[in-house]
């Protein structure tokens, strides 16, 4: 059971970070459905970068640069991606849902072809991410459900926590919010939309980015097994679940993440009942967009999601 | 007295496209005083004003404030010279309260906080007089509610400039007074005050000065005290015009629509109408006042059978041989067939009736498509409809193959209006039909309705300015939230009698017909 835990709070977070780089673009009118595409770009640069850096260092390596360099290549490998999907449908006025799911399908491809470079084995680097507080052991229970993880765990709460405080508490939240509901209102008032639009889904990609990132050194222990968009889609449809909120987010990724896993711990599940497992996350999602939609105005996406503004069309 | 000119505008020319909006417009705004601008549609006043808050930049010219030449290149630096404009469609964030949406855009040292906000808030609507609640939500207000709120978001900013556009289109008589009361206030305070409207009458109530903006161009800027109704007409139209309506006894007048104790709930559970009751007799024109939102919409469209409704009857009566019809049993193809009518003209002019994308052709095509013998469209009669309504209505286009989106507001309304009334219908409803028009085309419009009564069409008319309803229709018909509150004789009825009406609590024993 504990182990069981363990692991979903591991999986969770890489839900977790996808989801509030999701929400950050999001809360910007941004739908970008390249999520999963941005992760697996993320995942790649920072494989690509611990790769590089653990060949040259060799045995010197210094463990704080093998985990600070894959994180940074990560947010500029997704950044730019998220670059990309900002350039494409703000200043050449694209279509958000194409291009997102372009981007989905060009991030997939980057990554099997930078894996391809490199092969798809990562453990020496993995470690450094695992790597947990040393008191952790001592410390039973408690130490093994909440101290024993690695750096993204962590990582992935404070991100959270932070935008959800940046959201609600600070000027620039309130700004963000706005071009999210109602960018002629925003534009009026003066702020920039296109900026607070580029920012945020670069930002939010390069989370999102770290999230791909975590979930090969951290949940798969440096082994790129499989394609990790599916993570990518389930990271989207966290956003939803948890109605916009990152600190909820965290609640709702560690259920996610048990969701997933549920399969494997319980004994006597067939193959074909190990997949209907892990359609749970997806159909408690579409439970709860359908409760929300029809109970409350609160929790409703950003009014302008998915819609383009130009200032002087009409 | 030597006044201080607060704002100036000299040669402002803007131009979009081919199309010249602004042609080297003078403006001159003095401190503590109320400037109306009065111009047709399409004279430019909106777009000159957009110039002045940041929204467009201008061609040509040059802004003074206070004497002193600025660029404004962006609602940001019209605020750094303490100018704001309240729009006409308000920019409000629905999801945030009103000490949200005012400190949206505010970049002030110090911490964010809310409480400071608020604060602030309070002090300036205690000064002014105003009656809000900061934490409440905009999508929980009433409209008169949003307004005050877009005022306060300007006043926060401290500005001295203050621009409103069509600020009372949407108010009632009542709430218009307050809204002027406050701007009185604001007046005496010293602030510059410039007021857009369509209302004649408001202009000469509330203005110091008043400016006409004719085609882009400032026509003249006259005292109000000089001036009368008629003088600023001629300014406006460059011509003298007759601005009476012809209102006409009807004749032979018969019952034509029976609708009885109709009640509808929205999607939330929200009673829309309830228990609405009326008669809409042949060569008659039945107005209905309201505030916007109050459930006209609805009640028409339950009528052309596109709203569903939980109880009430609609009987209509064959002109023929008075053969009644029950509509609520007939899909709205059948209502149509009958020689029902809707020319529905939304909040958002395209939004129903007109396909924006298809030229005016296709549009008249939408509604006889269906007459065509086998798989072909016949494109001839559409053709000559199209253009005999460009003629007839003067609407202004390039030809009859532009799409609709490309024209402008009143003339999109002028071909939907003239597509419903080709059809010959016997119930013709028009709401809002001169919404955005000027007042030339608001005429023509007003006589095509009453050409429709005189040939004994039951007319019913949803307008906003109770001085035409007032002039126009034969009855009057009052909702509130989805309630009757009266019906009342167009011809004896008085203008504060309606406004009373119109926020009158839903009381429905008195809503007894007092019709012709």
């Amino acid at each position: 059971m504990l182990a069981f835990l363990v692991s979903a709070i591991r999986l969770g977070m890489t839900f977790l970070l996808g989801s509030t780089g999701e929400t950050i673009t999001e809360k910007s009118g941004h739908l970008n459905l390249g999520i999963p595409g941005v992760m697996c770009v993320g995942a790649a640069c920072g494989c690509y970068a611990e790769y590089i850096y653990l060949s040259v260092a060799g045995r010197a390596a210094i463990p704080v640069l093998a985990v600070l360099i894959p994180i940074l290549a990560a947010l500029i490998g997704a950044g730019v991606m998220g670059l990309l999907f900002s350039f494409l449908t703000v200043t050449l006025r694209a279509n958000q849902n194409v291009t997102g799911l372009a981007l989905t399908t060009l991030g997939v491809g980057i990554s099997d072809f930078m894996i391809d470079k490199t092969g798809s084995i990562f453990s020496k680097g993995s470690k450094y991410f695992t790597a947990s507080l040393p008191f952790a052991e001592d410390l039973g229970w408690f130490g093994e459900l909440f101290l024993s993880h690695g750096v993204f765990v962590y990582l992935a709460i404070v991100i959270a926590l932070a935008t959800s405080f940046v959201f609600n508490r600070t000027r620039v939240g309130l700004h963000l919010r706005a071009v999210g509901e109602n960018p002629a209102t925003a534009d009026a008032a003066g702020i920039n939309v296109s900026l607070y639009r580029y920012a945020a889904t670069c930002i939010g990609c390069g989370i999102a980015g770290l999230g791909g990132l975590s979930f090969i050194m951290d949940y798969l222990n440096g082994n790129w097994e499989y394609c990790i968009d599916a993570i990518g889609w389930l990271a989207i449809a966290l956003v939803i679940f948890t109605v916009w909120k990152p600190n909820l987010a965290i609640l709702g990724s560690i259920v996610f993440g048990a969701l997933y896993i549920a399969s494997s711990y319980i004994v006597g599940v067939s193959f074909a009942g190990k997949e209907l497992f892990k359609m749970l996350p997806y159909l408690v999602t579409i439970l709860v967009l359908v409760i929300t939609s029809m109970r409350s105005k609160k929790n409703q996406p950003p009014q302008s999601l998915g819609l383009p503004y130009f200032r002087e069309e009409r | 007295m030597e006044r201080e000119i607060a704002l100036s505008c000299r040669g402002i020319t803007k131009t979009f496209g081919r199309v010249v909006a602004n042609k080297a417009c003078d403006l001159d705004v003095y401190k503590g005083e109320i400037l109306a601008i009065l111009g047709e549609n399409g004279s430019g006043k909106t777009t000159l004003m957009n110039m002045v808050a940041g929204i467009y930049f201008p061609d040509e010219g040059q802004i003074y404030v206070n004497g002193e030449e600025v660029t404004i290149a962006s609602p940001k630096d019209a605020f750094r010279y303490k100018i704001g404009m309240i729009h006409q469609h308000f920019k409000l964030v629905d999801v945030f309260t009103a000490c949200e949406n005012i400190a949206l855009g505010v970049e002030d040292e110090g911490k964010y906080r809310l409480a400071e906000v608020k604060k602030k808030v309070i002090e300036i609507t205690q000064r002014y007089g105003f009656i809000i609640d900061p934490d409440k939500r905009i999508s929980d207000m009433a409209v008169s509610e949003k307004q005050t709120v877009e005022i306060l978001k300007v006043l926060y900013r401290g500005a001295d400039i203050l621009i409103l556009d069509e600020p009372t289109a949407v108010l009632t008589p009542q709430e218009t007074e307050k809204l002027f009361a406050v701007l009185r206030r604001m007046r005496e305070d010293g602030k510059s005050i410039i007021i857009i409207t369509h209302k004649m009458h408001e202009v000469l109530s509330i203005s110091d000065r008043v400016a006409v903006l004719r085609r882009g161009e400032h026509a003249d800027t006259v005292n109000t005290a000089d001036t009368s109704e008629a003088q600023l007409t001629e300014l406006m139209m460059g011509k003298k015009v007759d601005l009476n309506i012809q209102r006409s006894e009807p004749k032979d007048s018969v019952d034509r629509l029976v609708v009885s104790g109709l009640s509808s709930k929205n999607a939330e559970g929200r009673p829309v109408l309830s228990d609405v009751s009326f008669t809409a007799r042949s060569g008659e024109i039945l107005g209905i006042a309201g505030i916007a939102g109050s459930g006209q919409r609805e009640l028409l469209e339950a009528i052309a059978g596109l709203y569903h409704l939980d109880a009430g009857e609609i009987t209509y009566l064959d002109p023929t041989d008075g053969h009644p019809e029950n509509l609520r049993d007939k899909t709205p193809v059948q209502i149509r067939d009958l020689g029902v009518r809707l020319s529905f003209v939304p909040e958002d002019r395209l939004g129903m009736g007109l396909v924006a994308n298809m030229d005016i052709v296709d549009n008249m095509m939408l509604r006889s498509y269906r007459k065509g013998r086998g798989m072909f469209l016949h494109r001839k009669e559409p053709k000559d409809l199209a253009e005999q309504i460009i003629e007839e209505l003067e609407v202004v286009t390039p030809g009859a193959t532009t799409p609709v989106r490309q024209l402008s507001g009143g003339n999109v309304q002028k071909v939907l209006v003239g597509r419903e009334i080709a059809a010959a219908p016997s119930v013709l409803m028009a709401a809002y039909p001169v919404r955005g028009l000027d007042v030339n085309a608001s005429y023509t419009i007003y006589n095509l309705l009453n050409r429709q009564k005189e040939r004994g069409v039951a007319v019913i008319f949803v307008g906003e300015d109770l001085d035409v309803l007032l002039e126009l229709c034969d009855r009057i018909m009052v909702i509130n939230s989805g309630c009757v509150t009266g019906i009342v004789d167009g011809r004896t009825a008085q203008k504060d009698e309606l406004g009373l009406l119109m926020t009158k609590s839903a009381d429905r024993e008195e809503a007894t017909e007092e019709g012709a």
